[in-house]
């Protein structure tokens, strides 16, 4: 068996360039929330270190290294360290999948702007946002606490409850390009041809479960401090805490990235070949439209949450199985139908 | 066995499956139970890939570590168990009887594997691009909805049936209008 | 490569260790985890067959049998739940009315 180690050395090389986008993101995430929340509020957020204060994650994030860790005295300790472990590592996987842009050539060879071209991509997808659920579980059982465990508990039926709309409305997507393979997902959407026009029920319902799943507000009942003090993550301090904060900020980009590439056209750029640019600048700035989309998708994210209140648990529970999951159904069975009648004709 | 990189794999992935299912019967605790039980579904997904089933691989993720799983984590911590006793301090000689019959029973399938199996070594040269095939979703999928058309709707009846019957044995006993009160 | 034994003795290990922890531990749960762990280690065997006589009837058996696996795991644990509800305890042992 051969091995192709510059083919490796490539894929090193894109891991690291990837996972350091994504974690300045997360940083830079936390401090557009906090300065968003503050315009939407009138008021004037954190402002102090650097210039607007743009230096805060960093600061925020070397007060935390700091910061003693308190392991609570009934807790069991090796789950309470591996919770926000496995909640990170499933946040920062799944961007693997997700194509940053179309081949582009760089001394010489050609490189796929994804780190894994997998040919189960969407199920990839899907996977992982099962095994989230872990983190918030063991996080809850393990503090030893009853808010924790309420939040835990919480989490997991919801989680469990959106994930059936999430991956049937993914199926619509399916359907229509024949294939799991993200790449072909994102060529198949040329000009104007985006999924989000093709799948209009689809896109909103996996909008509302992809919020379920990052458990942010309206659905951040897994958390709501009036009634759990913190919810799964009461009892964790320092970095461990950071660490769950990281994964809910990831899980927002991440899904993010996920929505843009699914439905919002991936790195096209509609009608970007016939402006006869050369293929360097194109695939730079295919790159740039994939991150703005993205970032917009963020920014939506974070209006949401100021904007929105919180729903009540049964509203919740009653609005994934009684809407979403009958709408999500009902798309793929329309969407099925007229697939069928298209190829038929 | 050649040391090639999918060798090495194997060994590390046969070792772990096998260390977690010893844990699996081990821990006193339920939910560290699960735990391993997790890590060892992990590994055999792992093994799948080995074998170039990666559809089965990622079904075995999303299904048995997805949903089976966090539904377990969610019963042993609804029920919120207590740990049991020790497995030295509840021995007894049914229990050695039943380790060593299970070990017996081992010994048997072993060796009916090991060396029923040793003359057949299928070419693998062959049939490696045809394995691959066959392991993709849309080979399966076809097969899936064409010739096994049948079986999936079964399956499908199946799953709401037991969907209902979890929800009607789960379910508090509602108090009806009792007979003596009317 | 490796040959087709060593996959083969992989899942009879995993499947003796199954049926180990079914007659040894007394936790309903427990025991419902190691039939998962036997129910897997037969999907491992099927799947070896498959991809070494090139066979797609195995992994299409391994679908049909995480279904069963699913609806098995759903209707058990919900059946626990009952059980804990009557007697507070899901030892296997004190489960006996049916007994005589």
């Amino acid at each position: 068996m051969t091995v192709n180690w510059i083919e490796i050395l490539i894929t090193v090389i894109k891991i690291l360039l990837v996972q350091i986008i994504l974690l300045t993101g997360v940083a830079y995430t936390v401090y557009t929330e906090r300065r968003v929340s503050a315009f939407i509020q009138n008021r004037i957020g954190p402002n102090r270190v650097g210039p607007a204060g743009l230096l805060q994650p960093i600061v925020d994030v070397v007060k935390l290294l700091m910061k003693e860790d308190i392991v609570p005295n009934q807790a069991n300790r090796f789950i309470h360290s591996l919770a926000p472990a496995i909640s990170v590592g499933v946040a920062l996987c799944t961007v693997a999948v997700i194509p940053f842009g179309d081949k582009i050539i760089l001394f010489g060879r050609e490189i796929k702007l994804q780190i894994a071209s997998v040919n189960i991509g969407v199920l990839y997808i899907l996977a992982l946002v099962s095994l989230g659920v872990y983190g918030i579980t063991l996080s809850g059982w393990s503090s030893n606490s009853k808010y924790s465990l309420l939040g835990g508990l919480r989490a997991s039926a919801q989680m469990i409850s959106y994930e059936l709309s999430m991956g049937l409305s993914l199926l619509g997507i399916v359907l229509i390009n024949g294939t799991f393979e993200l790449d072909t997902i994102v060529l198949n959407q040329y000009g104007w041809k985006w999924n989000i026009i093709l799948q209009p029920i689809g896109f909103i319902t996996f909008l509302v479960a992809a919020f379920a799943e990052t458990n942010r507000t309206p659905f951040d009942l897994p958390e709501a401090e009036q009634e759990l003090v913190g919810g799964y993550h009461t009892e964790y301090s320092s970095m461990k805490f950071a660490l769950f904060f990281l994964a809910e900020y990831a899980n927002v980009i991440v899904s993010a990235c996920i929505i843009t590439t699914l439905y919002l056209g991936g790195w096209q750029f509609p009608y970007l070949q016939t402006f006869g640019i050369s293929p360097m600048i194109m695939s730079i700035l295919q790159i740039l439209t994939f991150l703005i989309k993205a970032i917009f998708v963020v920014l939506f994210f974070i209006w949401i949450r100021w904007t929105i209140p919180r729903f009540r648990y049964d509203q919740l529970m009653s609005l994934g199985w009684k809407i979403m999951l009958p709408a999500s159904l009902l798309n793929l069975v329309v969407t099925s139908i007229i697939v069928l009648l298209l190829k038929y004709n | 066995m050649d040391l090639s990189l999918i060798s090495i794999l194997f060994v590390i992935l046969a070792v772990i499956s096998i260390f977690s299912a010893l844990m699996l019967i081990t821990r006193k605790n339920p939910v560290t139970s699960a735990l391993y039980l997790i890590l060892n579904f992990f590994t055999v997904s792992g093994i799948y890939l080995l074998l170039k089933a990666q559809f089965i691989a990622i079904i075995q993720v999303m299904v048995y570590m997805g949903a089976i799983m966090v539904l377990f984590l969610f019963v042993i911590m609804l029920l919120n168990l207590r740990d049991e006793k020790n497995l030295t301090e509840s021995f007894s000689f049914k229990k050695l009887t039943s380790v060593l019959l299970s070990i017996t029973f081992f010994v048997l399938i072993g060796t009916t594997f090991y060396f029923g199996f040793s003359n057949i070594n299928p070419s693998r040269q062959g049939v490696e691009e045809k394995t691959v095939e066959i392991g993709k979703a849309t080979f399966l999928g076809e097969k899936l909805f064409t010739e096994f058309a049948m079986p999936v709707l079964i399956a499908g009846i199946l799953l709401l049936v037991a969907i209902i019957g979890a929800v009607v044995l789960a379910k508090k006993k509602f108090d009806p209008v009792s007979p003596d009160k009317e | 490569m490796i040959d087709i034994q060593y996959f083969l003795i992989l899942s009879a290990v995993l499947f003796s260790i199954g049926v180990i922890g079914v007659l040894v531990r007394r936790n309903a749960i427990v025991i419902f985890m190691c039939i998962e762990l036997m129910l897997n280690s037969v999907n491992l065997s099927l799947i070896t067959f498959s991809s070494f006589f090139s066979n797609y009837y195995g992994q299409i058996f391994v679908f049909f049998i995480m279904t069963v696996a699913a609806a098995e795991a759903a209707v058990g644990l919900a059946i626990i739940i009952s059980i804990y509800r009557n007697k507070e305890s899901i030892n296997v042992d004190e489960i006996n009315i049916l007994k005589w």
